[in-house]
């Protein structure tokens, strides 16, 4: 067997360096769409004013053309017995709160898909089968969907859900703000829907200065908070209330954008591909430099 | 230096009353798999839209990558570092890398909803993503294993090709390109080698990172910014036990007597090792003040104990000593421990440490879950058997004059 000498190593470490720095000179645009339009819309639940009869499910499963029971019979409130989650069949419910110490006004929570300002999901999913739209909606791609579930994983509010009775192409289900319907300028169905008003439609620096009169207007009735203003890095649908969010299934994730630590992680691990290239380059070092000593052993053996 | 260790491939038998066993576990799993696929994931296992990831993921797959880091640790050891006294081990480990990194794959494969759809990550990029960066990483350091592995298959073959009928006029051009690719690989495996660390480095770092983005959810007793450090630290760490304990598993099974030797010295890294981890997984949790939640006893705090003592700092505590790291027995199971720690770790930090703020029942793995994972192990085992009855994987002591093969996993027909 012919030796390699340190020559032929040399030029090979050359070769594949310079393969690696030119491609990394052009660091390929990867990557789902992300926008942070300033125009993006949102929704602003006023949960004082919701009566909690679930018409907006309704319309959801009819706008998504899915079966339902029909609407005379969502009055049946026996559903507000448990709390519900969102899940593949039902993309939003509506649950009750009553508060314990006094027997005064239950309040009645919508629940679905906050589209974040900073979605956790567009950052995780492996393939970007979720984007951030222009409009604010955090819509799925089911062409490109693997079914990892690792959305699931990273989304704060437990939102994606799983058909995990599907054998052959489980789908990764979750409210899409009506992308298709706000494309052709109506407005998402729930909003359509409710009787009361208690969901309004609109941009969301609009409904967070609509919120604001609200609260100065009547500030004995609301917490002084606009839940999703600044949660989890900020949302596109938004909720006031007369009592404390925790309490109404909106929990404390914190105000710092779920992405950014480990966003910035994976950035400064692969910065134009830098340090794994050092990396290769001090380990071929080391390889080269011990070989030498090797070497001359060797020689010095025979 | 006149007594050499040539790896060669193991006679032995290989069914035994173990072998056998290990034959209908594997069955039993496949069964339970046939029923994933038939029926969906949630027909066999207790995943929800509450804990959308199991044991699936937490040990075939992350613990999984994590106990095959033998591969890469001693490839840094033995070829890196041009320490040739560790060749010995380079083939186990890399045999066992080789199927470890395989069974993952396949188990993120099962694990997937749309399994068929694996490939997608190749031409569809999210860079933000830990998982793709986990997914393009451990899918290229699997070729690297194959190539580097390639030249003890060409070894087995070389000068051993007879096919016979029409086959026959064959034999030449596989001689030839066997020869060929034994010659290629030769001159360019350093590249290989190298890849392959610093892909490990990656990938095992990016495990960790991928349960950062879920924030609040993980426990904050693991949930730090710095786990893809522990994680690539524990990698690191639990490399040289694994390959201890196997190295001693299959001694005794094939009937031969351990290299204490070299097992002894990789015992000796241990306690360095060890204690590097121990001091950041310490650290983070003074710097962190995560330790406030150890005062409750609930099964987080129970389990981070174990983690860290039986896992952790009972074996550094074990390594330290010089007894223990020349006995056959003590290094043995002091070497059981740390794979248990690492195994724990990643269970802890993907299973345990996972709490939806919305789950109603908490997470415990079906019947079905552990039937394919345990199915999935015996496989591995039984592959194991089979590669090193095949290949020369492990080396016996022998006496000959002369060895200069460069790259123990190189053919070694100098
Ligand atoms: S709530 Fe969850 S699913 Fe919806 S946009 Fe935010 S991270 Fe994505
Ligand atoms: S399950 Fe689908 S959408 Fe969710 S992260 Fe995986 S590939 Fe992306």
């Amino acid at each position: 067997m012919k030796k390699k000498t340190r020559r032929d190593f040399l030029k090979t470490s050359a070769l594949i360096g310079t393969a690696v720095a030119s491609s990394s000179l052009h660091p390929a645009k990867a990557g789902p769409k992300n926008i942070l339009s300033p125009d993006r819309m949102g929704v602003l639940v006023d949960t004082t004013v919701c009566v909690g009869c679930r018409s907006c499910e309704w319309a959801c499963k009819v706008a998504h053309g899915r079966s339902t029971q029909p609407l005379a019979e969502y009055e049946d409130r026996s559903v507000y017995q448990t709390s519900r989650r969102p899940d593949h069949e039902s993309v939003t419910v509506v649950n009750e709160h009553r508060q314990e110490e006094s027997n005064g006004t239950p309040v009645y929570t919508k629940v679905q898909c906050m589209h974040c300002d900073h979605p956790s999901c567009v950052s995780a999913c492996i393939v970007g089968a979720f984007t951030k739209e222009e409009n604010g909606s955090v819509v799925w791609d089911t062409n490109k969907c693997i079914g990892c579930r690792y959305c699931m994983v990273a989304c704060p509010f437990q939102i994606p859900a799983f058909e995990f009775g599907e054998a052959l192409r489980p789908d990764v289900v979750k409210c899409d703000f009506c992308f298709s319907r706000t494309q052709e300028g109506k407005l998402p169905a729930c909003v359509e829907m409710c009787p009361v008003e208690a969901l309004t439609y609109g941009p969301r620096t609009e409904l967070i200065k609509v919120a604001r009169e609200r609260i100065r207007r009547a500030p004995e009735k609301y917490v002084h908070h606009i839940y999703g203003e600044t949660e989890a890095g900020g949302t596109s649908w938004m909720y006031l209330a007369s009592r404390d969010f925790a309490g109404l299934g909106l929990p404390n994730v914190g105000t710092h954008a779920m992405p950014g630590t480990s966003e910035s992680i994976q950035h400064g691990i692969f910065a134009y591909f830098i340090p794994p290239v050092l990396l290769y380059a001090m380990l071929g070092g080391v390889m080269w430099v011990t070989r030498r000593g090797k070497e001359s052993e060797h020689e010095e053996l025979k | 230096m006149n007594s050499v260790h040539k790896p060669q491939p193991m006679t032995k038998g290989f069914f035994t009353p173990g072998v056998i066993v290990l034959l209908v576990l594997a069955v039993n799993g496949l069964g339970f798999l046939l029923g994933r696929f038939l029926f969906g994931i949630g027909s066999v296992t207790n995943l929800s839209n509450q804990y959308p990831w199991g044991i699936w993921i937490a040990i075939d797959v992350a613990a999984g990558v994590a106990l095959a880091a033998g591969g890469f640790t001693t490839a840094a050891l033995g070829h890196v570092m041009h320490r040739e006294e560790y060749h010995i081990v380079v083939r186990p480990a890399l045999l066992t890398a080789m199927l470890g990194y395989t069974f993952a794959a396949l188990a993120v494969c099962i694990d997937l909803g749309r399994w068929y759809y694996i490939w997608h990550p190749l031409i569809m990029w999210n860079g933000t993503s830990a998982l793709f960066e986990v997914g393009m990483c451990v899918m290229i350091y699997m070729m690297v294993l194959y190539i580097e592995f390639l030249p003890i298959v060409a070894e087995r073959f070389i000068g051993r090709i007879t096919l016979k009928g029409v086959f026959a006029r064959l034999n030449k051009p596989l001689e030839a390109l066997l020869r060929a690719l034994d010659r290629g690989l030769s001159k360019t495996m350093f590249i290989f080698i190298i890849a392959g660390v610093v892909l490990s480095t990656l990938h095992q770092s990016s495990l960790g990172t991928l349960m950062i983005i879920a924030g609040p959810k993980v426990h904050p007793l693991w949930q730090t910014p710095i786990l893809p450090l522990l994680f690539l630290l524990s990698a690191v760490s639990v490399g040289y036990p694994m390959v201890i304990f196997e190295s001693m598993i299959a001694s005794r099974s094939f009937g031969l007597k351990p290299e204490m030797d070299v097992l002894s010295r990789l015992g000796s890294f241990m306690a360095p090792l060890l204690s590097i981890y121990l001091a950041f997984k310490i650290g983070d949790m003074v710097i962190r003040e995560s330790f406030m939640y150890l005062t409750e006893v609930n099964t987080a705090s129970v389990m981070f104990t174990i983690e860290i003592v039986v896992g952790v700092a009972i074996p550094l505590r074990m390594f330290l000593s010089e007894v223990v790291v020349r006995s056959r027995l003590w290094l043995f199971v002091a070497s059981c421990l740390v794979v248990f720690g690492v195994l724990l770790n990643r269970i802890n930090t993907f299973v345990v440490a996972y709490n939806p703020p919305y789950a109603v029942k908490a997470y415990f793995p079906s019947i079905g879950e552990i039937s394919v994972t345990v199915g999935f192990v015996s496989i591995l085992v039984l592959l194991y058997r089979f590669y090193v009855r095949t290949f020369a994987v492990i080396s016996i002591a022998k006496v000959t004059p002369a060895a200069r093969a460069k790259y123990a996993i190189r053919g070694g027909r100098s």
